[in-house]
């Protein structure tokens, strides 16, 4: 059986059709790609996932259960993290309370102890915060753990955000253009991130990626969505020589 | 001098109210970015319950049923008071917002302003057009200190509105709920993703800003025991005025600008004729944002994403 099983889901935004027809399955511990052209509909297929749309129609099977219509924290809860292609970081806050707030729902601790600190509080905490260094050292950004997160830089910032959506524990990780507005350098480095963390944690990564390099490196097979519709599926080499995607990228060539 | 202590004690006083009812205004913007204009009637909602609270604790004991000294009926009038406002603060929120969620912002302050209206005209339709007295919990006993009189009725307004806020501090900051409402203050989009249910969160909210305005409801009736039904009008548009001093969403500048607020307003009356109180006082205030348009603790620009 499948961990994530969509079938036949499109969501219109009023009169307009974001996405038609989508089909995908990831099992297990894959990593899958989703690549397009910008406005193709691939960050709208992440929130359909996540239950921040409800899509108009189809349906979404994670873990064996139909999740469409449950609210983005029962999915969240389910196993399913992500991470957004403009960083959805919560400034004022610091890195470690990113990381610790994603903890939530593990946090049973309740008002008594926050202000007495009972002995359940600090068994908790300590595992909290012991579980959060851990994330924050697998992406290499602990020694910030202190800081506010904007004064970190732009790629550190990238990799406190997965180390907040690693902490929900999920199965399915959705990365939502990783690599965006990174130097081909950073570059390099994240893709050896997402492959150690994947090699360590186990979990299914869906990924959203600009750079075909990226995907290309990282992904097992690979989906090209074009005006909210799947136009080719299949492995990075099947894919980089399909004309139809060259063209959805590309244009059509004119011939004269 | 001691003349201008006297004042300053009453300037604490005011401000305690202030801040207690500013707060709800402020924790309710930054949480879900919108100004919840039935705050000053929750104020007044709170103000009666208290008032049938404790005079319902006052029947039973001279009934000889349950006979409680008067500190505790003070205590249980404070908490079963604090409890119900939250729970029509919840109500509001449920009722009158929720389904607003992700309408324009005007339409929810349109709804603020009508929920207050109901809670106005509801009182008077069920409790007539008459004022009530709110009974003295606690006999009023004056210190002299240093030529400055002081009733013990005033330190335990104070005193006890201080600890909350305080207490309020930690709750942000020290529990899960708080650091989930810290995070949805600048955005509620991603925290639901990280498990937090934000229904429940705004709830929440709701309920907290509610209980610390029925604290200033009780207490107001302890310092000006005569309640009416439009009572938490003028008191919550100033409470309101308060809350954008400190800047919008901010928590610490809503308790200290409810307090700057009651001195203002005390001194403005010490120098001026009290007629021009308000006048003076809020021309200053005008001044003020005129060169600090956002409050003290405000952000400039507000480029937050709403869900």
């Amino acid at each position: 059986m499948s961990l994530l099983k969509v079938e036949g889901m499109t969501h219109y935004f009023g009169g307009l059709r974001a996405v038609y027809n989508y089909n995908l399955e990831i099992e297990m511990g894959q990593i899958r790609g989703l690549i397009g052209p910008n406005g193709a509909g691939k960050t709208t297929i992440f929130n359909l996932i996540t239950g921040m749309y409800r899509p108009t129609s189809g349906r979404i099977v994670f873990d064996g259960q139909d999740i469409v219509g449950l609210p983005p924290h029962r999915i969240a809860a389910r196993g399913i993290g992500r991470t957004f292609q403009n960083m959805m970081l919560w400034r004022h806050m610091t890195v470690l309370e990113h990381v610790k707030l994603a903890h939530y729902s593990r946090i049973d601790y309740g008002l008594v102890g926050a202000f007495l600190g009972t002995p359940r509080r600090h068994r908790q905490e300590a595992e909290i915060e012991e579980r959060s260094y851990e994330l924050l050292r697998m992406m290499g950004v602990d020694r910030f753990a202190q800081k506010v997160i904007t004064e970190l830089p732009y790629g550190a910032q990238r990799r406190v955000e997965i180390a907040r959506a690693l902490a929900t524990q999920p199965k399915l990780l959705l990365l939502d253009e990783p690599t965006a507005g990174m130097n081909p350098e950073e570059m390099i480095e994240m893709v050896d991130t997402i492959r150690r963390i994947h090699g360590v944690l186990g979990m299914a990564i869906f990924l959203i990626e600009h750079r075909m390099r990226v995907v290309m490196d990282l992904c097992e097979t690979i989906q090209t969505l074009n005006f909210g519709e799947v136009i080719a599926e299949g492995t990075p080499d099947e894919i980089r020589n399909n004309p139809v995607v060259i063209e959805a990228y590309l244009g059509k060539e004119v011939v004269t | 001098m001691a003349y201008l202590l006297q004042h300053v004690v009453n300037a604490l006083q005011w401000g305690s109210f202030y801040a207690l009812i500013a707060l709800g205004y402020s924790m309710v913007y930054s949480v879900l970015m919108l100004f919840n204009f039935a705050h000053g009637d929750i104020f007044m909602v709170g103000a009666y319950i208290g008032l049938f609270v404790a005079t319902g604790l006052l029947a039973l004991g001279s009934a000889g049923a349950v006979a409680l000294p008067n500190w505790a009926v003070l205590v249980l009038t404070l908490i079963l008071a604090m409890a119900l406002t939250s729970v029509v603060g919840m109500l509001v929120e449920r009722v009158g917002y929720r389904p607003l969620r992700r309408a324009p912002r005007a339409s929810a302050a349109l709804t603020g302003l009508m929920i207050g209206i109901t809670f106005e005209t509801l009182n008077l339709a069920l409790l007539g057009a008459k004022r009530r007295s709110f009974p003295a919990l606690i006999e009023t006993t004056s210190y002299q200190v240093a030529g400055v009189s002081i009733t013990n009725t005033k330190i335990m307004i104070v005193v006890i509105s201080l600890l909350l806020m305080l207490a309020l501090d930690q709750f942000v900051r020290r529990t899960k709920w708080g650091m989930a409402m810290r995070a949805m203050a600048v955005d509620i989009f991603v925290v639901p993703l990280m498990g937090v249910p934000i229904n429940t969160m705004a709830a929440l909210t709701f309920a907290l800003g509610s209980g610390l305005a029925a604290v200033a409801g009780v207490f107001f009736g302890q310092a000006y025991p005569v309640l009416e039904p439009y009572m938490g009008m003028l008191v919550g548009w100033k409470a309101f005025v308060a809350a954008i001093l400190g800047g919008r969403g901010s928590v610490l500048g809503a308790a200290l600008a409810g307090f700057l607020l009651g001195f203002i307003e005390i001194f403005v009356a010490v120098v001026f004729p009290s007629t021009l109180r308000d006048l003076i006082a809020y021309s200053v205030i005008l001044l003020i944002l005129t060169f600090r348009p956002y409050g003290f603790f405000g952000e400039p620009y507000s480029a937050r994403l709403r869900l």
